[in-house]
């Protein structure tokens, strides 16, 4: 019999909260997004999501059994991270991208750390850059929607950085998902679907989600078009990444801010930089290097808006 | 002569000037994109190291001590000078590849860390030995991370492509592929050396 008595400071509150189930809940919301995606580019793209998350799982068993640490890869923190390199690759493109990406995204982004937890970079961008930067040629060749080929469509974002966005697109057409990208932030409707289910579930609070969409869209309408204050804002918000950075990406617990007051400033933050991105940078969207770069400050703001003691000045 | 030859080893393993000393590091970081350019580089930088070295602990009792960092630059950027000229009649391509990193070798910081924690203060002989092992480290050293990054950068070693239908990662070629691979070779010395005891 176990004879250890636990004491412990009150209060002593009992949640059935646990990594696994967190991780689960994200990955359930993350289901109307893939399912729309896979809708969307056809059976290549489930065939990226599954490859992604099986190399995902299997990296973070391979780097565990050879550290010999625990192996965890039934929290599902793999399977997640894997999920969201899935979410920011395009549908059509070589078996071994998901595969490359899901093992930096683990090994480099996460595990080289320590592990779940210590990471200061969410892991799945961390993949996504290292592609990015390594086979530019594969991760910008986007595929039609509803063609269920291998024709190419540019991103709306791409055609605007060349100033060859002539036609307009329709916003119905941009929510539903109705545009070249990757497999899961096209359909913004799932993204949002998802979002208020993780809002509702307490899994994540609406301060950087809401001050992330916020700040990208005031900076896009003030500054995104020739002359002040007539940018396009809507259009900004609803093409690129944006919804899956702020929702999923931006909100991961281990590499944001802890304070309500923190989390506003980090996620305007990556609104400023991703707008930044999008109107004056080189690339046709920020999301990404937007988050990890805010990923890098968020020891910095944790520090400067720690809550005040009670009882204390 | 045993301890001639600790002197030389030490600069190789023990305190090998980029992976334990992390000395010099913008070299590193500039030009081990391919094999022979970090030969090249390996090599410039031992000669330089070697001479500097002979010539402060030769000289190191007349130097006075407050003027003794400019003393020793002007030592180096001597060498560092006939190493660019000779560099540039004889291999002019090689020239070209390291570029502006032939004549910064002067600011090296293993060239003046060695100038002034090791020959400034030890016999001719020692600093020889301590130069030679101190230049074979860095060019191992500079030679191990290119290779690495010229196969997973380019596709290619000394120049041959390696697989064919090999897609390199191109980030590696890049400055941030540097930091790469020199971060994880960093934390596997550690580990060895974190085993070992």
């Amino acid at each position: 019999m176990d004879n250890t008595l636990n004491i412990s400071a009150s209060p002593h509150l009992h949640a059935r909260e646990s990594t696994g189930r967190t991780m689960w809940l994200v990955t359930a919301a993350l289901l109307p997004a893939g399912i729309a995606g896979v809708c969307i580019f056809g059976p290549a793209a489930l065939k990226t999501i599954l490859i992604a998350v099986l190399s995902a799982v299997a990296a973070e068993w391979a780097i565990q059994a050879a550290m010999k640490k625990k192996v965890t890869i039934c929290d599902g923190s793999a399977a997640l991270t894997g999920l969201l390199l899935a979410y920011n690759l395009p549908a059509h493109c070589p078996f071994w991208i998901p595969v490359t990406g899901s093992f930096i995204a683990i090994a480099i982004g996460k595990q080289i750390f320590g592990g779940l937890g210590q990471n200061i970079f969410n892991p799945a961008l961390v993949g996504r850059v290292f592609l990015m930067a390594s086979w530019p040629q594969y991760m910008t060749t986007f595929s039609r929607a509803l063609s269920y080929d291998a024709v190419t469509q540019a991103t709306p974002l791409a055609l605007l950085k060349e100033n060859k966005l002539f036609d307009h697109i329709s916003y119905l057409g941009l929510f539903m998902g109705n545009r070249g990208g990757c497999i899961g932030e096209v359909c913004v409707a799932a993204l949002v679907i998802g979002g208020i289910f993780l809002l509702l579930r307490k899994i994540i609070t609406w301060h950087i989600p809401v001050s992330y969409i916020v700040t990208t869209g005031l900076f896009c309408w003030a500054f995104g078009a020739n002359t002040p204050f007539a940018g396009d804002w809507m259009f900004h918000l609803l093409s690129g990444g944006l919804f899956l950075g702020a929702i999923f990406m931006a909100t991961d617990y281990v590499s944001s801010p802890l304070t309500g007051r923190g989390q506003l400033i980090f996620g305007a933050g990556c609104g400023l930089l991703t707008a930044i991105i999008r109107i004056w940078g080189g690339y046709p969207e920020g999301v990404s290097y937007a988050i990890l770069i805010m990923n890098a400050a968020a020891p910095l703001i944790d520090r400067y808006t720690k809550n005040r003691i009670y009882g204390t000045k | 002569m045993k301890n001639l030859i600790q002197e030389f080893f030490k600069g190789i393993v023990k305190e090998n000037p980029t992976f334990v000393l992390a000395l010099g590091l913008c070299p590193t970081l500039a030009v081990s994109i391919s094999i022979s350019n970090a030969i090249g580089m390996g090599c410039a930088a031992t000669f330089v190291i070697l001479f500097s070295n002979i010539i402060i602990a030769s000289i190191k009792d007349f130097i006075p001590d407050k003027i003794r960092i400019p003393c020793y630059i002007v030592v180096i950027a001597t060498f560092v000078t006939i190493t660019e000229l000779v560099m540039k009649a004889y291999f002019p391509p090689l020239n070209r590849a390291l570029g502006i990193y032939v004549p910064l070798i002067v600011v090296n910081c293993i060239v003046l860390g060695r100038a002034e924690a090791f020959a400034s203060k030890n016999s001719v002989m020692a600093s020889l030995f301590d130069g030679v092992g101190m230049g074979a480290g860095f060019t191992l050293a500079l030679t191990l991370i290119s290779a690495i990054r010229e196969f997973l950068g380019a596709g290619k070693l000394c120049g041959l492509t390696v697989i064919p239908g090999f897609e390199p990662a191109l980030i590696i070629g890049m400055p941030s592929g540097a930091l790469l691979v020199i971060g994880l070779l960093l934390g596997f010395f550690n580990l060895l050396k974190e085993k070992a005891k």
